[in-house]
């Protein structure tokens, strides 16, 4: 295979792909492209296999295990209280709580045997993650679940239950799919309306808003316009925010505590502002839910959704400050396919801007771990024993998905809590500083190493052509193979894409 | 936008392997009445032996390395073990066991390895092999398969130790053999910062920029404790007698195992080496207190231990332009503990004159590293000659092993 070939090979796996695996260089060299697009062509391409909680059970299941938590809690302190007051008058207790959560008292369960719930439904939520990364060939449609479930992201540090599954429900479906579909999928998901404050936005003149206190949010309506998308400064008005946010009023969940149908979505009609609204000057009859769903369907094909979706795809794929023309190829493709985002991708790697051998962008964090754990042997995230403490032939590695994660939270980017609702940021300014840090995980990474890896075979593995002969000197002068392992996923060609 | 970030590389702490250990009692050394202990150190990177251990009665030392030849009389003085060779300043735990004949030296000493590629040179410190190839198990290990366990010291069995991630070469294999990490870590060496950055300077100046910014934010940082910065002198101590004291701590205990291994790593001093004051004393200088911290370690078990220090090759006998040393031949083996008929340096010196250099560069070696090797397996574990010359170190039938080290 000619190196012109293996360099596009490269180019093409690092960044659209999750990075090289040993032979993925040579084995797609003939048509880098080609490779690319029938990534987009396999089928059930971006769902995953594993079988897990819907988020309607995974809140559920929260709501449970924390009101057994908070009644085992008022059961010993009930006991610590009447321990403490023996001879004393008898104290009350507030009952009505309690009765929410009947927990039977008895002996108390052992506490502390692994991650508890919650933590676990993360945890296995991003062990299939992770392993859906570092499996694929090339990973090209991972890296747009990635993209897509930060554009519309939501945060575990508001609802831990649903973070998971709410990727799996509402963005891989339809990350080959229409955009408009995936915006309806995103914007009625129960874990959307509750991270974004709308299961209690109420119309001034609905029955509830009437009878309480309380009104609007807008902070769905308002997120929707600017970062879902239109775009800020996109020409939109305030009193469009606020009619889009009457419009959306309603759109709610059932109380995860409800044990049948507790954490769906459901349309609440006396939270719904009656009436019809204007939102970018067309008007919208009242029809309920189905109001919003129009609203939503027009966003969808805006065009400035166009440019916004396009600016950032490109901005993502290729470069921080992308070349116009490409952004151009990508909005016009999205307006003729009318948002089908599998044609949008297909653009995306056939556009010549696309391939710019500058390799400027700086891999985030998480996608740098995927990268070399891909790169040095495959090794996934494993479920963490509930003791840490283990005899083994000494030789085999691992890398608990718990240390995968406080990793990548410790450099910055925390899975699935990004600190707003914009999402973690997608530029070299970002995240450059943070750079010197991922060295010492480089060094842990290459320690758990198995025998026998050359440094310098890896290099070509992971890099072929694209490494400079600096890159390939200081890899081969390295004191040790773990030194040298360290360096070669810290050298700037596998630092960017 | 600037997002959260570890505030220095310190507080990405990570957990890192550093001993691993045999589990059993070795049973014919146990019939004669002996409990013994015996822990090797791998020291990666090719150790300086002439900075170790100086030849200061050969008449060609001075004009060998000038400035960087260390004297009895000098300006930070050697410490003397006998009439011809001293010890390095930066190692007095070392040179009071040497004293208390706890100590041994064997001088211009090597592997077979006669080239100078660290990664084959390592891999056939620790394989054992007579020549660079890959193989997945360690003399180390395999000398332990070969022993008759006296059974599991540990009656609790699999759960003594936490899994460690870092294993070196020389104790894998077909034994089950424990390990454990420390709950610090040794970050990347300022070593490696400064690898990468020459290479950022080179490729990629924001890369660079960002380095460098953080390693001034980081002496900021640590101002007036400037050598705690991660990678630091201070913190390469700190690590050195964690992972070296740990160690003692198992293999001193009644029930813990008998045999253990660990790897330090940063012994490449091809810059501004420091033999008497700079970055290799201080390496030195922590080698020497972990070295403490294991007889302390090991308390009164430390009459039954050896300890033995290993590197894959040693360094040109000149300095070389940029106040280093490149990799080259021989070096010393370092040997310590309470077992050992101490107080010596086993050298058959070959002189430090051009024409005794090998090739011209190196001191040359006169003794092989598998002798002593397998005179301590031999002696102190009581591993049989056979399989050593076999199956530990195959092809070494004729490397007979050196007798006497152990009393």
């Amino acid at each position: 295979m000619t190196a012109r070939g293996e360099e596009t090979a490269a180019l093409a796996l690092h960044r659209f792909g999750f990075g090289p695996v040993p032979g993925s260089i040579v084995a797609i060299a003939h048509d880098p492209r080609g490779a690319l697009l029938a990534d987009l062509e396999r089928p059930a391409a971006g769902w995953l296999s594993a079988r897990m909680p819907s988020s309607e059970q995974a809140a559920r299941a929260v709501f449970e295990f924390r009101a057994e938590q908070q009644a085992k809690q008022k059961l010993a302190q009930r006991a610590a209280k009447e321990a403490e007051a023996k001879s004393a008058a008898q104290a009350t207790s507030d009952v009505t709580k309690a009765a929410l959560a009947p927990a039977p008292p008895g002996p108390k369960p052992p506490e502390n045997k692994g991650p508890q719930l919650p933590q676990q439904f993360i945890e296995n939520e991003a062990q299939a993650r992770f392993d859906a990364a570092i499996d694929a060939d090339i990973g090209f449609v991972e890296r747009l679940v990635w993209f897509w479930s930060n554009h519309f992201c939501i945060s575990a540090d508001k609802d831990v239950a649903m973070v998971g599954a709410y990727e799996r429900e509402a963005i891989r479906p339809h990350v080959l799919g229409r955009f408009a579909e995936m915006l309806q999928a995103v914007e009625r998901h129960p874990a959307m309306l509750f991270y974004l404050d709308n299961i209690r936005s109420m119309g001034a003149d609905s029955i509830a808003g009437i009878n309480g206190d309380k009104g609007l949010n807008e902070n769905l309506a308002r997120e929707i316009l600017e970062l879902h998308t239109l775009g800020v400064r996109s020409g939109y008005s305030q009193q469009d925010v606020t009619s889009f946010a009457n419009v959306l009023t309603g759109w709610s969940w059932v109380d995860p505590g409800e044990p049948e149908h507790g954490g769906e979505f459901v349309f609440v009609k006396l939270l719904h502002q009656p009436g019809d609204q204007v939102v970018l000057g067309k008007p919208y009859p009242d029809s309920g839910a189905t109001q919003g769903r129009a609203v939503l369907a027009d966003l969808a094909r805006h065009p400035a959704t166009e440019r916004h979706i396009a600016h950032k795809l490109a901005c993502h794929f290729v470069a921080d400050e992308p070349p116009p023309t490409l952004i151009d190829k990508l909005a016009n493709r999205f307006k003729e396919t009318d948002g089908n985002l599998k044609e949008v991708a297909k653009t995306l790697v056939t556009a010549d801007e696309s391939w710019t051998p500058r390799r400027t962008k700086l891999k985030p964090p998480s996608q740098w771990i995927v990268a070399t754990l891909r790169l040095t042997g495959g090794q996934r995230p494993v479920a963490q024993a509930a003791s840490n403490m283990d005899v083994t032939r000494v030789g085999v590695t691992k890398w608990p998905i718990g240390r995968t994660l406080a990793v990548q939270a410790a450099l910055g980017e925390a899975l699935w809590r990004p600190p707003a609702p914009n999402g973690w940021p997608d530029t070299e300014a970002a995240w450059i500083d943070g750079v010197p840090h991922r060295l010492d995980v480089a060094n842990e990474i290459a320690g758990r190493l198995p025998a026998g890896l050359d440094p310098l075979t890896l290099l070509d593995s992971g890099l072929g052509p694209l490494a400079s002969r600096d890159t390939r000197e200081t890899i081969a002068r390295a004191e040790s193979r773990n030194q040298a392992l360290a360096l070669l996923v810290m050298t700037p060609e596998f630092l960017r894409r | 936008m600037r997002f959260f970030h570890a505030s220095s590389r310190r507080d990405v702490l990570l957990a890192s392997g550093t001993l691993f250990a045999w589990a059993h009692l070795p049973k014919l050394a146990h019939a004669e009445g002996r409990d013994p202990r015996f822990l090797t150190i791998i020291l990666r990177g090719a150790l300086d032996g002439l900075a170790a251990v100086a030849p200061v009665g050969d008449p060609n030392w001075v004009s060998l390395r000038g400035d960087n030849a260390l004297l009895l009389d000098g300006k930070t003085p050697a410490l003397k073990l006998d009439s011809f060779f001293a010890l390095n300043p930066a190692m007095p735990n070392l040179h009071h066991m040497f004293q208390a004949s706890e100590a041994i030296v064997v001088h211009a000493c090597a592997t077979p390895y006669r080239e100078r590629s660290h990664f084959d040179g390592q891999d056939l410190l620790e394989s054992g092999l007579p020549n660079p190839a890959m193989s997945d198990s360690g003399w180390l290990n395999r000398a332990l398969t070969s022993l008759t366990p006296g059974g599991r010291v540990d009656p609790r069995g699999s759960k003594a130790f936490a899994v460690g991630p870092v294993t070196p070469l020389v104790v894998r294999g077909p034994a089950p053999v424990l390990s454990w990490s420390p709950q610090k870590v040794m970050p990347a060496s300022e070593d490696t910062v400064k690898r990468l950055l020459d290479l950022y300077r080179q490729a990629d100046v924001k890369l660079a920029s960002a380095m460098e910014d953080n390693e001034r934010l980081m002496a900021i940082q640590h101002s007036g404790e400037m050598a705690q910065k991660p990678g630091g002198p201070a913190q390469v101590r700190g690590y050195f007698a964690e992972a070296a004291g740990m160690a003692a701590k198992f293999l001193a205990q009644p029930d813990g195992p008998r045999v253990g291994a660990l790897a330090l790593d940063g012994w490449d001093t091809h810059n501004n080496e420091g033999i008497a004051n700079g970055r290799l004393s201080q390496l030195l200088g922590a080698l020497d207190a972990a070295l403490g911290a294991v007889k302390t370690g090991m308390g009164p078990a430390w009459r039954e231990t050896v300890v033995v220090l290993v590197t894959e090759f040693g360094r040109t006998a000149h300095i070389n332009g940029t106040d280093g040393t490149d990799h080259g031949t021989a070096t010393v083996a370092l040997l310590a503990g309470g077992a050992l008929k101490g107080g010596r340096v086993i050298a058959d010196w070959p002189g430090l004159r051009t024409a005794d250099l090998y090739e011209n560069r190196d001191l040359k070696p006169t003794t092989d590293l598998r002798a002593v090797l397998k005179g301590l397996l031999k002696d102190h574990l009581r591993a049989d000659e056979r399989v050593l010359a076999e199956n530990v170190f195959p092809g070494s039938k004729g490397v007979r092993p050196l007798a006497e080290l152990v009393s």
